[in-house]
C-alpha cells in the first residue's frame, strides 16, 4: 500500500504553556525527516504526549511556536484537516461501529467512493492480518486485537504522518512484544514519517530511527538508538536507558584509581565519575582483571545472570554475565573493565 | 454411600420473608387492580358481579379527548425541547468539567428539589400578565420542560462521563471528521442508551405531572392528570377509575416499547 506522499516534520520554536501556569515543554526546535520514525521517551510528565499532541493538532504551541509539514504552516491548522494518522493508548474505537465500519470511517468523512473505500479498507485489515474480524463489534476483541484495528482504521486513509501514543501501554508484556514486531514490519513497509511515544525504552530501541529522550519539558538528548545508549549525554539520558554503573575516583601516577581497581588514565580527576553499562563488565581469569568486587546478590534471568556488587564504594556496581556459572553470596571476582566503554560525563 | 437427597428445608424465616414480601405487593398492587376493575363495572359498590361495561371508558374518551390529546402532545413536545436543549448541555457539562459547569449541573435539579407549585406560582408571576401566553398550551410546556429537563440532563451526562468522550472525539477528528460528522456519527449514537432512557423519564413525567400542572392550566388546557382529578372530585367514582384505565392503556404499553428499544440497543452493541 502506499501512502499519500511522505512529509518532514519541523517544529519551530515550539513551546506549550498551560492555563494553570504549568509549562509543558519549553521551547524546542526539532526536524523530523520524511518516512523517518522518531521515538519521543521519557517519563510521565516529561512534555513526550505535549509535543506529539502539537504535531497532532490537538493543541496549539505557545505564541512564536510554528509547526510546518514539509513548506506547509499547518500551526493553526486543526488536527482534522492535517492529515494525519492516529492510535491512542486507550484505542479510541468507536464502539457503535464494527471493526469494517471503524476501519472505513476515515474514508467515508473524506467521502472517498464506495469501491475505492472497501479496497482499501481490505487492504488495512489485511496488513494488520485481522481481515477475519471485519464483521466484529469492537467489544468482541482483545487488547491486541483492538490495537491492530486502531492500526488498521489509522493507516486507512494514506495519512501523510502517522502518530502514536504509548499505543502498547495497555497491553500485557508478551503481546507487547508481538505487536511491537508488527508495528515496526508496518511502518518498514509503509515508510511514513512517523511520531512514537512511549516510557519503554525497549520500544524506543526497537523502532526508533531516532530517539528523543525527554526530561522536564526538554529534548534531554536526540540520536539513533546506538548514540543514545553508548553516547548519553548526561545523566539523566544514561540512567533513563538501561542501567549504568557510576564510580569515582582520584589520578595517581597515570592511573585512576576507584573502589575495586583501577586504569591507565591520563589527564585531570573527573570529578562527576565515569559510567559504564553491566554489560561492559566481563568475568577475568583471576590475575588478569582489573576490577575486583564481592557478590551481595545473584539474580538468574534465564539468558544471564545479574549480579550485584560491593566494591566498597557508596553504590553497589551492577555486571551482567552471559557465563554458565554459580556464584554465592560474598564470593570475591575478577573483572575486565574495558577503559574504552567508560562514559565521562561532566554536568 | 448411598446419596440421600434431601430437599432443603425451607426455616420458618423464609416463609416470614416470603409473606412479607407477599402482604407489601398485595398492598401496592390490589388497589390498582381495584381502581382498574372499578372502571368497568356498572356499580362499583356491587363489583364485577353487578356486570361489566364500558360506558364509563367510553365517556372519558368522548368527554376527555381533549385534556388526554393535550398531555400527549405535550409530552411529545416536552420530549423535542429536553433532547434539543438537553442533550447539547450534557455535552457541554461533559466536556467542560469545571467549577462554573459543576455549579450549573446542580442548579439543573433546582425544578425537581423545589416543590412543583412554588415552580407554577414563579412562572405565573413572572409570565401570568401576558394573555395569550398564559392560556396557551405553551405556558405548561415551559413548567414541563424546567421539571424534566434534569432527567434528560442528568442520564445522558452520565452515559458521557462513562465512555471516553474526550478520546472518543479526538480519534474521529484524527480521522477527519469535523463537529457535525462525529457529533452525529459518534457521540449521538454512544449515548443512546442514556438518550433512551432519558426520553422515558421526560415522557412519563410529563404524561403524569399534576402539582405544577394544576397551577398552570386553564379550563381550555386541561391535561390528563388534572382531568383524572376532576373526575375523582367532581363525578362517579367509576368514571374516574375508567379514566386511571385509559391512563394505564396509554402509558403501559409506551413504557414497554421504550424499553424494548433501548434492549435493542444494548443487544445491538453484545452480539
Amino acid at each position: 500500500m502506499n501512502t499519500a506522499g511522505n512529509v518532514s516534520i519541523r517544529l519551530e520554536q515550539c513551546a506549550r504553556t498551560y492555563e494553570d501556569g504549568t509549562r509543558a515543554l519549553e521551547a524546542t526546535d526539532l526536524t523530523i525527516q520524511a518516512g523517518e520514525t522518531v521515538v519521543f521517551l521519557g517519563p510521565s510528565g516529561c512534555g513526550k504526549t505535549t509535543t506529539l499532541r502539537l504535531v497532532a493538532g490537538l493543541d496549539e504551541p505557545d505564541e512564536g511556536g510554528k509547526v510546518w509539514f514539509g513548506d506547509e504552516d499547518v500551526t493553526a491548522v486543526p488536527i482534522e484537516r492535517r492529515n494525519v494518522g492516529m492510535v491512542f493508548q486507550s484505542y479510541a474505537l468507536f464502539p457503535n461501529m464494527s471493526v469494517e465500519e471503524n476501519v472505513a470511517y476515515g474514508l467515508r468523512v473524506r467521502k472517498v467512493p464506495f469501491d475505492e473505500r472497501s479496497k482499501r479498507v481490505r487492504a488495512s485489515l489485511e496488513m494488520m492480518h485481522i481481515s477475519d474480524l471485519a464483521k466484529r463489534r469492537i467489544d468482541q476483541l482483545s487488547g491486541g486485537q483492538r490495537q491492530r484495528v486502531a492500526l488498521a482504521r489509522a493507516i486507512a486513509p494514506r495519512p501523510r504522518v502517522l502518530l502514536l501514543d504509548e499505543p502498547l501501554t495497555a497491553l500485557d508484556a508478551k503481546l507487547r512484544e508481538s505487536l511491537r514486531v508488527e508495528i515496526n514490519r508496518l511502518l518498514r513497509s509503509l515508510g511514513i514519517t512517523t511520531v512514537y511515544v512511549t516510557h519503554d525504552q525497549g520500544e524506543a530501541m526497537a523502532l526508533g530511527d531516532r530517539i528523543a529522550v525527554m526530561d522536564k519539558g526538554r529534548i534531554a538528548q536526540i540520536g539513533t538508538p546506538e548514540e543514545i545508549y553508548r553516547s548519553p549525554s548526561n545523566a539523566f539520558v544514561a540512567d533513563f536507558i538501561g542501567t549504568m554503573n557510576r564510580i569515582f575516583g582520584q589520578v595517581a601516577s597515570g592511573l585512576l584509581v576507584f573502589p575495586g581497581g583501577s586504569i591507565p588514565w591520563t589527564g585531570p580527576t573527573p570529578t562527576a565519575g565515569l559510567m559504564f553499562r553491566p554489560e561492559d563488565l566481563k568475568l577475568a581469569v583471576p590475575g588478569s582483571g582489573n576490577f575486583m568486587a564481592q557478590v551481595v546478590t545473584a539474580f538468574f534471568l534465564g539468558d544471564h545472570v545479574r549480579l550485584v556488587l560491593d566494591t566498597g564504594a557508596k553504590d553497589f556496581v551492577i555486571a551482567r554475565i552471559f557465563e554458565r556459572r554459580n556464584f554465592t553470596k560474598g564470593e570475591t571476582l575478577e573483572f575486565t573493565l574495558n577503559p574504552q566503554t567508560l562514559v565521562s560525563l561532566e554536568d | 454411600m448411598q446419596a440421600a437427597i434431601k430437599k432443603p428445608r425451607r426455616s420458618t424465616l423464609f416463609w416470614m420473608q416470603l409473606a412479607f414480601t407477599l402482604t407489601v405487593c398485595a398492598f401496592l398492587i390490589v388497589p390498582v387492580l381495584m381502581s382498574m376493575t372499578a372502571g368497568v363495572t356498572l356499580n362499583y359498590m356491587t363489583g364485577v358481579s353487578g356486570g361489566i361495561t364500558t360506558q364509563w371508558v367510553e365517556k372519558v374518551l368522548t368527554d376527555y379527548r381533549g385534556p388526554i390529546l393535550l398531555s400527549l402532545q405535550l409530552a411529545t413536545a416536552c420530549l423535542a425541547c429536553t433532547l434539543l436543549l438537553g442533550i447539547p448541555a450534557a455535552y457541554v457539562l461533559a466536556k467542560r468539567q469545571n467549577a462554573f459547569t459543576r455549579a450549573i449541573e446542580e442548579l439543573l435539579v433546582m425544578p425537581v428539589a423545589v416543590p412543583g407549585i412554588a415552580t407554577a406560582l414563579a412562572l405565573i408571576v413572572t409570565y401570568g400578565s401576558s394573555g395569550s401566553f398564559r392560556t396557551s398550551w405553551l405556558f405548561i410546556l415551559v413548567g414541563h420542560v424546567l421539571f424534566t429537563l434534569p432527567f434528560m440532563v442528568r442520564s445522558v451526562l452520565a452515559v458521557m462521563s462513562s465512555i471516553d468522550l474526550k478520546t472518543l472525539e479526538e480519534g474521529a477528528r484524527s480521522l477527519g471528521a469535523n463537529f457535525t460528522q462525529r457529533f452525529f456519527g459518534i457521540i449521538l449514537p454512544n449515548c443512546s442508551s442514556g438518550i433512551i432512557a432519558g426520553s422515558l423519564m421526560v415522557v412519563t413525567l410529563s404524561l403524569g405531572e399534576f402539582n405544577m400542572t394544576l397551577l398552570l392550566h386553564t379550563p381550555l388546557t386541561q391535561t390528563l392528570p388534572v382531568g383524572l382529578a376532576d373526575t375523582y372530585a367532581s363525578l362517579r367514582l367509576e368514571v374516574g377509575s375508567a379514566y386511571t384505565l385509559v391512563f394505564f392503556i396509554i402509558i403501559v404499553p409506551l413504557l414497554i416499547a421504550m424499553q424494548w428499544a433501548s434492549n435493542a440497543i444494548s443487544q445491538r452493541k453484545r452480539t
